[in-house]
């Protein structure tokens, strides 16, 4: 874990990346590079296309242009590096299935189709119910769970990972205190073992307290950088304020005529 | 058709019950066993198809099999199993691979790519079948069987194969287990961890085909896929967790299994299908009805219980707002003053009194009601509750103090203690409610037993 020895390799650099809805464009080539050991916030109006940005980063949804590296390597490269924590929304909370075995998962992607998880895997997702103070809920049925306890199972997952960069999609959105303070302090373990951790966020309150950098995007990417350089109005104005209609109609149309497979030779 | 000329020495069906459950029959013995496997794999492979809420699937690939059965005879002209089976396998696997591809590349949707399916594979195995009929070729007859199973019909080879692949299935969901529960809860969780689920969505579809070609003779292709389903939609009735839910849905599914060969053995003129189909439903509606925790008459008992919980304390309230207005004088109220404040039918009105009288809550005398001391103590906590929440609503929500009252009155049944204390801290132990009357103070005297009684004789 020692700094030096990582290369100079950023956490995530994205190169050219545009994807799209059908024909509609969500992102339209985004460029960016994002340092390591520091707090990440992907700040944007609804329909910006942030979480699209971590799901194509994470290869979820196709990309029709551009590369993704993690720490200069394709993303199958370094799985076991990187951790995803999805949306809430996307599971269906009814599943018969207990808090523990959902931390446990966070250990599978280490583990041959056939095998259990290990003593040694439920150390870990132990020690990660700890760490979100969920661990007197750990024989708990999901669905008798709290939207922000809810929440703090998912990140254990990713915590039981034990990754050296985090995804995350909202973790914010539609908790409790309790839970947002376990997330903060969640932060700070991570950011003290030199970890990155990007979000998707939107509450622009919070973004200068729980954040070092910002990524600010709306179908694009409009600026990327420290918070207290990057979070001015002027940048938020272009973010938040009227969207490039030209460059959203002009690159449906591309896609609609098929132009960029047309246009081979560039 | 032999037993009409043999009438006269043919056994009663309970000797053949009997005759059957000493297993002096290996043929009914074998078909036994055979169903039962069956019935365990298919409710546990079943299971994750309706966890992945793709339950159809099983229906329209049972469909699917039909014309490569069809097929597999005309080609070779036998009715050998393993020729059978792989017939069937194949045709399903075209189906199963045109309703995924339907969706992903046309603007079809899924459940009309099933449906096409399902309905283009069965018409097309038809048409086979009546062709096949009407040729002059060994071996023929029984093809027809499939469309509906039957137990009687199925040869030794039929269940050594049945047996195999049941076992076969068993095995990997077992081996599989951790990631097709992680697939089947989430899907794109399992890709960042780099699982290649293509893999196990391959496999969990290739199980499925298998469960249910294997499936086809003794239930029959029609009804094949509620010997997938009904299974595990009657055990969600009955856990919470996944292990358990399959050992219960593979428990159900042999149960109905035992009944259905049963049946077909005492009269072998009866399809195994619907006889197993039937049996599974009258489970299904008995975990519906039964079952602890989801059972539709536990929930039932549980609302009632509620209601006459609420009836109670909302009577207590009344006889406290009463003895409130009496200037704090214990003194018996009738019938029609409880009425005055508190509109309810009098029939359940004196039902509620009575039940309050038995659980000493309160006192009946020729004057009428009067709280005895638990009973003022409950009331006083109740108002309390009510009129904290009213304070909070009107401070916290900026509600004007004639809208709080419809929600404290639902809010006072449910506030925990631990809530008590946290509003009295968040509001600063306020003394009056904003309709300006008195709120109760109950820490001194609150005794932690006085709610808890109220439960017990709900019923």
């Amino acid at each position: 874990m020692n700094s030096s020895l990582v290369s100079a390799q950023p956490p995530i650099r994205v190169t050219n990346l545009s994807m799209r809805y059908h024909y509609k464009p969500v992102l339209t080539d985004v460029s960016f590079e994002i340092p390591e050991g520091k707090t990440i916030a992907i700040i944007g109006p609804n329909g910006a296309g942030k979480s699209t940005l971590l799901k194509g980063m994470m290869e979820l949804e196709p990309l029709i242009e551009g590369q993704v590296e993690f720490f200069g390597q394709p993303l199958a490269n370094k799985r076991l590096t990187t951790a995803y924590v999805p949306q809430r929304e996307e599971i269906d909370w009814d599943f018969p299935i207990d808090v523990m075995d959902v931390v446990l998962m966070g250990r599978h992607g280490q583990l041959k189709f056939w095998q259990r998880p290990s003593a040694q895997d439920k150390q870990i997702a132990e020690q990660a119910l700890k760490d979100l103070k969920m661990w007197e809920f750990r024989d708990r049925q999901i669905s008798q769970l709290s939207g922000g306890q809810q929440q703090r199972v998912f990140l254990a997952r990713a915590l039981a990972q034990q990754a050296n960069l985090y995804l995350m999609d909202e973790p914010f959105a539609g908790v409790d205190m309790a839970t947002e303070k376990a997330i903060i302090g969640l932060f700070h373990t991570l950011k003290a073992q030199g970890k990155t951790i990007v979000c998707v966020h939107h509450d622009l309150n919070t973004v200068d307290t729980y954040f070092d950098w910002v990524l600010m995007i709306n179908a694009r990417l409009v600026a990327a950088g420290p918070v207290e350089t990057t979070l001015t109005p002027e940048n938020l104005q272009k973010t938040f304020g009227s969207r490039l209609s030209l460059l959203n109609d002009l690159t449906e149309t591309m896609y609609r005529t098929r132009l960029n497979q047309a246009h081979d030779h560039d | 058709m032999q037993a009409e000329f043999e009438l006269l020495n043919a056994p009663g069906s309970w000797e053949l019950w009997l005759e059957f459950w000493r297993f002096e029959d290996m043929n009914a013995l074998w078909v036994l066993s055979g169903s039962i496997l069956l019935g365990i794999s298919a409710s546990v492979i079943g299971a994750f198809a309706f966890l992945r809420r793709r339950s159809l699937i099983g229906d329209a690939l049972a469909h699917a099999a039909l014309p490569g059965v069809m097929s597999a005879f005309l080609l070779f002209q036998t009715r050998d199993p393993v020729v059978m089976f792989l017939g069937a396998v194949v045709s399903s696997f075209a189906g199963f691979f045109m309703i995924d591809w339907l969706p992903k590349h046309t603007k079809i949707k899924a459940d009309a790519a099933l449906a096409i399916t399902l309905s283009f594979f069965f018409a097309l195995g038809l048409m086979l079948l009546s062709y096949i009929q009407g040729l002059n070729v060994e071996n023929k007859s029984g093809l027809d069987k499939i469309l509906f199973g039957q137990a009687a019909a199925m040869s030794q080879q039929d269940i050594t194969l049945l047996m195999y692949v049941t076992v076969f299935i068993l095995l990997v969901v077992t081996l599989l287990f951790q990631k097709l529960r992680l697939i089947a809860f989430n899907l794109n969780y399992a890709r960042t961890l780099g699982i290649p689920v293509r893999f196990y969505e391959f496999t969990l579809a290739l199980l499925i085909v298998m469960s249910v070609v294997v499936g086809l003779q003794l239930v029959g292709v029609v009804l094949m896929a509620a010997v997938l389903l009904t299974p595990v939609a009657a055990a969600r009735f009955w856990s919470n967790q996944l292990t358990t839910i399959l050992v219960v849905a593979g428990g159900l599914g042999a149960f109905s299994a035992i009944i259905s060969t049963q049946i077909s053995y005492l009269a072998p003129a009866m399809p195994t299908g619907p006889w197993m189909v039937v049996s599974l439903a009258l489970l299904f509606i008995i975990s519906l009805l039964f079952a602890p925790q989801r059972g539709l008459v536990h929930r039932y008992l549980q609302q009632r219980a509620l209601r006459f919980k609420v009836a109670q304390e909302n009577i207590l309230r009344t006889l406290y707002k009463l003895y409130e207005r009496g200037d704090f004088q214990q003194r018996p109220f009738n019938i029609g003053d409880i009425q005055a404040l508190r509109a309810m039918p009098t029939n359940a009105l004196k039902k509620t009194l009575k039940r309050l009288c038995q659980q000493q809550l309160i006192e009946d005398s020729v004057n009428g009601f009067r709280l005895t001391e638990a009973g003022l103590q409950q009331a006083q906590q109740l108002t309390r509750r009510h009129r904290l929440w009213e304070n909070y609503l009107n401070e916290q929500m900026d509600l004007p103090p004639d809208q709080v009252h419809t929600q404290a009155e639902r809010i006072e049944h449910l506030l925990t203690e631990e809530q008590e204390q946290q509003l009295e801290m968040e509001l600063a132990n306020p003394h009056f409610d904003p309709h300006g009357r008195d709120i109760p103070q109950g820490d001194a005297e609150r005794q932690p037993g006085v709610k808890a009684q109220g439960g017990k004789h709900d019923q």
